[in-house]
């Protein structure tokens, strides 16, 4: 995103629905339910909407299914399938749609049933051809070779990779609205089932249904709306390839890149970030993440979290939602990112809130470590 | 064991494509490798002893600097060590051709 779109555009409602488990609905449900959430935040209707922004997993043209669906004839639809940034990417092609007038409402929303349907990651997709016969477990395999490159480079352990999951879990526990609130300790997780070395199931996000939906508009009318708006200060994506055994740098995501212009766009830097919100799928991407984006020294990510500095308390909120380990991952958790981002900034946080946040910082990974994109919000004060 | 070198760069490069990915020429000559390499990493699939046990995944890079997804033969897939010298080769997967490793000199 150029410079010259900070601030255009602001994110004036949010919604979610069908969190754990929605027997009994589809995942369009589960989209509609939670977009009809994010426009009565914002006081709208669907009659409103005119900038459709969605992907789903199950079908090949799941926005025009959407847009039917809900009933809505948009002028602007969005589809792009970068997997679980998908959402986060939205926002700079919807700032560009706002500000040049191509539409006036957006609604970027999200929906699935995957743990009531199937148990497992649903996904339309064809297998990596040069992979399937291998037989990885697609994600966590993909993830596992690079958590065991980066221990190996590195020294990276597998105690300090628990720690993500247990400071997950940790915010998890003060937020009613996630799924896995039990107890978890850095034994606990050592000693969970193992699935793809160094990667047990505590290391993975959780299975659940879900949906996740925001409503943006042009900044001149942000202040319209019941809730304090949350403007758009950057956003940035970069990708690297999409079948892991293509990944340039098997420690290194396009995370820097994207991370380093969302910040040049919003000309902030990392220290100047009140709460960051990343897609931890699994737990070495909150490692790679951390690193890539600059709030440590590549290869130091494993040292940063450990001994809960990203947990309740600890020198850097992370994940305060709990995350896709701990509080909702419905096979594309990025919109999640931007949810919890949104209403840290607005002071509407479900769990803790985090005092005085201005600026937050929401990240979407997709694919296999594949498609990085990083969203930097601010309050009104950050104009 | 063959593979497309770019003969604008003089790269390899895997899978093979009608474009360089290195240069985006768009002439290549097959070149016969070695197969020598080693394992950049690695991971154990695990997976119910009743159902066929554990088995090893992992990202061989050869010589020829071009990384692919592989499994290596002939070593416990919990002993699979990054760094591990191998041998890649054309074997095969329940009848479909796929590259395999083996220790080098094992
Ligand atoms: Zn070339």
């Amino acid at each position: 995103m150029e410079n010259k779109l900070r601030g255009k555009s602001a994110i004036v409602g949010t919604g979610h629905a069908g969190f754990g488990e929605a027997p009994g609905l589809t995942a369009y449900d589960i989209m509609a339910e939670a977009g009809l959430a994010a426009l009565a935040d914002a006081q709208l209707k669907l009659s409103d909407v005119d900038g459709l922004f969605c992907t789903m997993m199950e079908d090949s043209m799941p926005a025009l299914m959407a847009a039917e669906y809900l009933g809505i004839r948009p002028r602007f639809v969005e589809g792009t399938m970068t997997g679980g940034s998908s959402f986060v990417n939205y926002i700079t092609a919807a700032t560009m749609a706002l500000a040049a007038g191509l539409c006036d409402v957006v609604l970027i929303v999200y929906g699935s049933n995957q743990r009531s349907g199937s148990g497992k990651l649903v996904t339309a997709s064809r297998p990596p051809p040069y992979e399937q016969i291998y037989r990885p477990r697609y994600p966590i395999s993909a993830y596992a070779l690079a958590a065991a490159r980066h221990m190996h480079e590195f020294g990276t352990t597998r105690e300090q990779l628990a720690d993500v999951a247990v400071a997950a879990r940790a915010w998890a526990q003060h937020n009613p609205e996630a799924f896995e609130r039990g107890d978890l300790t850095r034994e606990d997780v050592l000693a969970a089932r193992m699935v793809s070395d160094p990667l047990t199931v505590r290391d993975c996000c959780l299975v659940t249904d879900g949906g996740g939906a925001i409503v943006m508009v042009r900044s001149e009318r942000a202040r319209d709306f019941p809730k304090p708006p949350v403007y758009v200060l950057g956003c940035a994506a970069e990708s690297t390839h999409r079948q892991i055994s293509q990944m340039p740098d098997f420690t290194v995501t396009a995370a820097r890149e994207s991370g380093a212009r969302a910040f040049a766009a919003a000309g902030v830097s990392p220290s100047d970030i009140d709460v960051v919100e990343l897609y931890d799928a699994f737990t070495i991407n909150t490692v790679l993440f951390l690193e890539d984006l600059g709030f440590c020294e590549k290869g130091e990510g494993g040292a940063f979290v450990e001994g809960g500095r990203i947990a309740p308390g600890g020198g850097l909120p992370v994940n305060t939602n709990g995350g896709g380990l701990s509080c909702v991952h419905p096979g594309m958790y990025g919109i999640f990112t931007v949810i919890e981002a949104t209403r840290q900034i607005r002071g509407d946080a479900p769990g803790l809130q985090i005092a005085n946040v201005d600026l937050a910082l929401a990240h979407g990974n997709g694919g296999t470590l594949s498609s990085q994109v990083t969203a930097i919000l601010g309050s009104e004060n950050t104009l | 064991m063959v593979l497309p070198k770019c003969n604008a760069c003089g790269r390899f490069h895997f899978f093979p494509r009608v474009v360089c990915p290195h240069c985006y020429a768009t002439s290549f000559t097959s070149h016969e490798v070695s197969g020598k390499g080693e394992i950049h990493t690695t991971t154990v699939v695990r997976r119910p002893p009743d159902r066929g046990g554990d088995y090893n995944v992992c990202i061989v890079e050869l010589e020829e600097r071009v990384r692919m997804m592989s499994r290596i033969e002939g070593v416990a897939p919990p002993d699979v060590e990054i760094g591990m010298a191998v041998i890649a080769y054309a074997g095969e997967i329940d009848g479909t051709p796929a590259v395999l490793c083996r220790p080098e000199g094992g």
